[in-house]
C-alpha cells in the first residue's frame, strides 16, 4: 500500500531552486570577470598542472572582453544570492529544520561509512534520517560555502571599506584566491550532487518539487512515523536475557 | 484496487500535477526574465553609457547602498617603500597621446565658476605640503599592485586655493588637456584624506606613461578613476562625464 510522506518543506524548495539559477549567473558573470586577470594555477615544483583558465575554454563559453558586462550581472545578482540564502537559513532556524542538517559528532565517523556503502564496498546501509551523515555534512558545508562566497566577495569588492573583512580573509589576494575556490568548490559539489540524485531515483528528486515521498508499507490501519532517532542505545548495565 | 488505495493514488497524481505544474511555470517564467534582461537595450549614450539599462539602474541603486559605508575614517592599508614595486605597471595610455603636448607648458585650470578660472603651474603645487602614500593599486581587472606616490593631498589643495564653496557641489570632473580621458569622482571619495594630486613616483618626477606631470591617485577608487595628465578640474552638481563609465563599468567604481 502506498502512502505519502511529506519530506521537504516549501520554503526549502523555492529557497533550492532560486538558487540554482542564481549561483549559475554569479559563476557565469564571475568568469566573465575572472577572465580580465585569469592568472590562478596549480602549480608543482614550477610544473603547472592545471591553468585556470587555458584559453580555449574562454573562447568556446564566450567568456572574453566581457568584464563591464560581467560586473554589472554579478553585482546585481549578488543581493539575489544574498537574500536567498538569507531567507533559507531563517527558515532553517525558524522551522527547527538545522536539528536535521548540521552534522552531529557521529556524522563524521559516519559519513565514511556513507561513503563506502555508496562505492559499494560495505553492503550495510549507515543510519539515515532526513539526512545521512554525508548529507549532514556536504549540505552544511555549502552553506558556510555561501557565506564565505559573500564574506570573500565584500573583501575584495570594498577593500577599503570593509578592511577588516579584508583582513579577516588575509589580505585582497588571499580574498580573491579564496573566492575563486569556493566556486570551484560549487562545482564539485554540483557534479556529485546530481550524480547521486541520479542515483537516488524519481522519488527522491520529487520530493525537492512536490514536497513528498510515496512509501510503499505493508497494510496497517495507520502510518505512523517513526520517531526522529531509533532507539538503538542498549543499555550496558542491564542484564542479558 | 480498494477505494482508500485509490484515493492516495489520486492524491499523488493531484499534487504531483499541481507541484510539476507550478515548478514549469516559475521556470519559464525565471527564464523569460532571464531573456528580458539578457536583450535588454543599452542605456541611451549621457553622462553613463554602454551598459543594459536595467543593470545600469542596479549598479546605482548598489552605489547609494554602499555609499552609507563610506567614511574618511576608513583609510586604504599602506605599507613600507620597501614594498613598493620599482616597475609600476601602465595600463592605459587614452588621454597621454602626444598631439603637441608639452609638459613644460602644462598649467592646472581649475574651474572655480562660470568666469572663475584658476590657472597653477607646476611651482605652485609643489610649494604645498607634500604628502606619499604606498598603499595597493587596484585594477578592476582583478590585479593589483603596491606603488608609491607622492604629491598634494586634495584636501590640502581645496583648503589652499579656499575652494571650500566648490566642494559643497556633488561632483567632480577631471579631464585631461586633449579631453580624451576624463573621470567624474562624488566628493566624499575627492575628499577622502587619502586622495592626492600626485606628481612623483618612487620619489621621482612622474614620467609620461605614468601621467607626468600630475596626476590622480585616489585609493578608495579602482584605477579607472585614477586620471593621468590632469587638464582641468570642475565642480558640478551633476554627475560629470566619466570615460569608463561610458564603456558600461559602474560609475562610482567605489572600493
Amino acid at each position: 500500500m502506498k502512502v505519502i510522506k511529506e519530506k521537504h518543506a516549501f520554503a526549502m524548495r523555492l529557497t533550492h531552486w532560486v538558487n540554482f539559477p542564481v549561483l549559475a549567473i554569479m559563476i557565469w558573470s564571475g568568469l566573465l570577470i575572472y577572465w580580465a586577470s585569469g592568472v590562478y594555477t596549480i602549480s608543482i615544483f614550477g610544473y603547472t598542472l592545471i591553468k585556470f583558465f587555458p584559453p580555449k575554454f574562454y573562447e568556446f563559453f564566450n567568456l572574453r572582453r566581457r568584464l563591464a558586462e560581467g560586473m554589472a550581472f554579478h553585482f546585481l545578482f549578488m543581493w539575489f544570492f544574498a537574500v536567498n540564502g538569507f531567507l533559507y537559513i531563517l527558515y532553517t532556524i525558524i522551522s527547527g529544520a538545522w536539528r536535521e542538517l548540521v552534522p552531529k559528532k557521529s556524522s563524521f565517523k559516519e559519513a565514511w561509512l556513507v561513503v563506502l556503502h555508496d562505492l559499494h564496498i560495505r553492503k550495510t546501509t549507515p543510519p539515515q534520517n532526513k539526512y545521512n551523515a554525508a548529507q549532514r555534512i556536504a549540505y552544511t558545508s555549502i552553506i558556510i560555502m555561501g557565506f564565505g562566497s559573500l564574506f570573500t566577495g565584500l573583501a575584495i569588492y570594498k577593500p577599503a571599506q570593509f578592511y577588516w573583512i579584508t583582513w579577516l580573509c588575509g589580505g585582497y589576494h588571499f580574498a580573491r584566491i579564496l573566492h575563486f575556490a569556493l566556486t570551484m568548490g560549487y562545482l564539485l559539489f554540483f557534479v556529485v550532487h546530481v550524480v547521486q540524485v541520479i542515483l537516488a531515483g524519481w522519488n527522491n528528486f520529487r520530493s525537492v518539487i512536490a514536497g513528498f515521498e510515496v512509501l510503499e508499507v505493508s497494510a496497517v490501519p495507520e502510518f505512523q512515523q517513526l520517531p526522529e532517532e531509533p532507539h538503538l542505545k542498549v543499555d550496558p548495565n542491564e542484564p542479558e536475557k | 484496487m480498494n477505494q482508500k488505495n485509490s484515493t492516495v493514488e489520486q492524491k499523488i497524481k493531484r499534487r504531483n500535477f499541481i507541484s510539476f505544474g507550478t515548478f514549469a511555470l516559475l521556470s519559464a517564467a525565471a527564464f523569460g526574465g532571464w531573456k528580458w534582461l539578457y536583450k535588454s537595450e543599452n542605456e541611451e549614450m549621457g553622462i553613463t553609457a554602454r551598459a543594459r539599462l536595467p543593470l545600469r539602474k542596479a549598479m546605482n541603486k548598489t552605489e547609494v547602498f554602499f555609499r552609507n559605508f563610506f567614511s574618511d575614517n576608513n583609510l586604504v592599508k599602506t605599507y613600507p617603500k620597501s614594498r613598493a614595486a620599482k616597475n609600476v605597471r601602465v595600463n592605459s595610455r587614452i588621454g597621454l597621446e602626444t598631439d603637441g603636448f608639452n609638459p613644460e607648458e602644462w598649467e592646472l585650470s581649475v574651474v572655480k565658476g562660470d568666469k572663475d578660472m584658476l590657472k597653477l603651474k607646476m611651482a605652485d603645487l609643489k610649494a604645498l605640503p607634500k604628502t606619499e602614500i604606498i598603499f595597493d593599486f587596484k585594477c578592476v581587472e582583478g590585479w593589483d599592485q603596491i606603488q608609491h606616490w607622492a604629491g598634494v593631498r586634495f584636501i590640502d589643495f581645496v583648503s589652499h586655493y579656499h575652494l571650500e564653496n566648490q566642494t559643497k557641489m556633488q561632483y567632480i570632473g577631471m579631464k585631461t588637456p586633449n579631453s580624451k580621458y576624463y573621470v567624474g569622482l562624488d566628493m566624499p571619495s575627492a575628499m577622502h584624506p587619502q586622495t592626492i594630486l600626485a606628481y612623483e613616483m618612487n620619489g621621482e618626477p612622474l614620467t609620461l606613461d605614468h601621467g607626468a606631470p600630475l596626476r590622480l591617485i585616489i585609493p578608495v577608487k579602482y584605477g579607472i578613476k585614477n586620471l593621468k595628465r590632469i587638464g582641468t578640474i570642475s565642480f558640478s552638481d551633476k554627475r560629470p562625464g566619466d570615460y569608463w563609465a561610458r564603456h558600461g563599468y559602474d560609475y562610482y567604481s567605489g572600493l
